[in-house]
């Protein structure tokens, strides 16, 4: 895909994003609104997978560790072909497919359940693992939040899946910067998340723009470059990216666009997708 | 007595995996740095290329268990039950439970039988844990025999097991021919009308110790191993239940939501019959020799008599 392909359809990735919450009423759409690009480049360039088969053998797997961002990556799969876009407005309602976050027994394209911060690492570590076991050649990516990595899993993970030298798993980490009680250095601060993850002896790509195609793409093509140890991208982004009053607004964290909002949201979207 | 055959059912357990790795390339064995004391040390031996030592960090281990099994393998995760059940809890909970994955938890060192080391690592809350989580099979093997037949039937079936096995050396009770191990089915040990015995684990063989005690008072207990404490046996426990009128429970576990928990459940609901549940009653262990301890909680044959003429 062309950038300005993939910008269109992050555009449209933004719109489900806008519309689930929306219609749910609750949701997260700041981290899912950081990660779009991420998201969108992940399924439409990036991972060998076929929304016709979402369990072929040797696809990528993706494992959403910062899974209350559900909603980008349920957008992102449903522009894809996994399901219907018209299932967003079903997000987080009684006998809906797409849960508050990930459930993979019951969502097409989803690899794992998560949500509970800290876990979806160490899974995606086990499924690199399992393909180096039997010489599979499949990758695996997992994004993180920025303030997940606080939690003390996320570096056990590190450390086994260097120490294993899993060159086929990559890890994301979206740093928009902001958790629910703020910002993220001003709650319990990971910084710098570069270095420590190259203590850890990850290989480790620095994207000065994780909502920039162009940066992403240089960034898993040196990833999938690199080999003899996993890699970590870390990415700047900007939390509730795309929707002006969202952006860098810590409390849209975890809240829903009334329905002003909403139709304020949809028209910037509008005009951005022209 | 001297020349009962005795082996602890970690041993079985490591035994057991030797034997199904080598039938079973899709089986991998996981282990926190404690692979001597759970005995998958023995596998590691015969199968070093699937025999993963993650290190200190069982959350990290259950997690990667369950990447393993999303992705087609068979992993036997193992760590002593504080650590397996009680510290990564909620990674079984939510990375293993919630999607049911095929993973099998081994868990070595449960109950106070652990020993010297002390309240720390002798775990009496794991059953009571592993059995709030939907969907999740929990086995405690009596003695070796059952201990290898419940590995194997771990591995055959699909879904989350948690298996329970003790440090102490136990009696081999089970090497008869007509043996046969059903997930899920009790085992009638001796038939009695005067009252149930329900045992678990090492105290199954307690447990038959105590009926020949109480016969030489008259006293006709009849004594059910439930090997399967999720999903439990109910029928078999309510058949007996109305037999005899009074129930006592005995396990290696807290009095609190283990075997004593589930067969009050189900008793309380289908049949209620007076009930003693012997076990660790809330309180913490110590350090000790482990026969000297499941004397001094009156887990061993001798207390669990008493405890019984008592409620008698």
């Amino acid at each position: 895909m062309t950038n300005q392909e993939l910008k269109k359809t992050a555009n449209e990735v933004r719109k489900g994003i806008i519309e689930g919450v929306h219609a749910a009423k609750a949701g997260h759409p700041g981290g899912s609104l950081s990660a779009t690009e991420v998201f969108t480049y992940l399924y439409f360039e990036e991972m060998n997978i076929d929304p016709k088969n979402p369990k072929k053998a040797d696809r990528d797997r993706f494992v959403l560790s910062k899974g209350h961002t559900a909603p980008g990556l349920y957008s992102a799969l449903a522009q894809r072909g996994f399901f219907p876009v018209e299932d967003l407005k079903s997000l987080r309602s009684i006998g809906s497919h797409l849960q508050g976050h990930p459930c993979v027994q019951h969502t097409p394209g989803i690899d794992a359940s998560s949500g509970s911060l800290g876990q979806g690492i160490s899974v995606a570590v086990g499924m690199a693992l399992s393909a180096k076991l039997s010489n599979e050649s499949y990758r695996v990516y997992t994004l993180l939040g920025d303030g997940e990595i606080q939690e003390g899993q996320v570096w056990e993970a590190s450390m086994f899946a260097a120490a294993k030298n899993l060159d086929n798993l990559c890890v994301i980490v979206d740093n928009n910067g902001l958790q629910i009680d703020g910002r993220i250095e001003d709650v319990n601060s990971p910084y710098p998340i570069p270095d420590k993850f190259r203590a850890f002896n990850f290989h480790v790509v620095e994207v000065a723009d994780g909502n920039d195609f162009d940066q992403l793409r240089a960034a898993f093509k040196e990833a999938r470059e690199t080999k003899g140890q996993p890699t970590a991208i870390i990415m700047k982004t900007v939390k509730g990216k795309g929707i002006s009053f969202m952006e860098n607004q810590v409390g849209w964290h975890g809240k829903a666009p009334n329905d002003e909002e909403y139709a304020i949201a949809m028209e910037e979207l509008g005009k951005a997708g022209v | 007595m001297a020349d009962v055959k005795k082996i602890a059912t970690r041993e079985s357990y490591g035994n057991a995996l030797v034997a199904l790795g080598e039938k079973y390339d899709n089986l991998v064995v996981l282990d926190a740095d404690l692979a001597e004391a759970t005995k998958t040390g023995i596998f590691k031996k015969a199968y070093p290329d699937r025999h993963i030592d993650c290190g200190i960090a069982e959350s990290n281990m259950v997690g990667i268990a369950a990447g393993l099994a999303s992705t087609g393998k068979v992993p036997f995760c193992s760590s002593f039950a504080m650590f397996a059940a009680g510290r990564a809890f909620e990674q079984v909970r939510n990375s293993v439970g919630y999607p049911h994955l095929n993973v099998k938890i081994g868990a070595t060192h449960a109950g106070i039988s652990v020993g010297e080391d002390g309240a720390s690592h002798q775990c009496n809350e794991d059953i009571a844990l592993m059995r709030t989580i939907p969907g999740m099979t929990i086995i405690n093997p009596s003695d070796d025999v059952e201990a290898k037949a419940a590995v194997e039937a771990a591995y055959k079936m699909d879904g989350p097991v948690y298996l329970r096995f003790g440090r102490l050396a136990v009696p081999v009770i089970n090497d008869n021919a007509d043996y046969k191990f059903e997930i899920g089915k009790g085992v009638v040990l001796k038939e009695g009308k005067d009252l149930t015995i329900i045992a678990t684990g090492l105290e199954v063989n307690e447990s038959l110790e105590a009926a020949k005690k109480l016969a030489e008072d008259g006293i006709d207990a009849e004594v059910i191993n439930i090997h399967t404490i999720k999903p439990i046996d109910a029928d078999l426990i309510v058949k007996s239940a109305s037999k005899t009128g009074k129930v006592v429970t005995v396990e290696e576990h807290s009095v609190i939501g283990g075997l004593g928990g589930a067969v009050a459940e189900v008793l309380s609901e289908k049949c209620p019959t007076k009930m003693l549940r012997i076990g660790v009653k809330d309180t913490f262990g110590e350090s000790g020799p482990a026969v000297k301890l499941l004397e001094k909680y009156e887990l061993d044959a001798a207390g669990i008599y008493k405890q019984i003429k008592a409620f008698l």
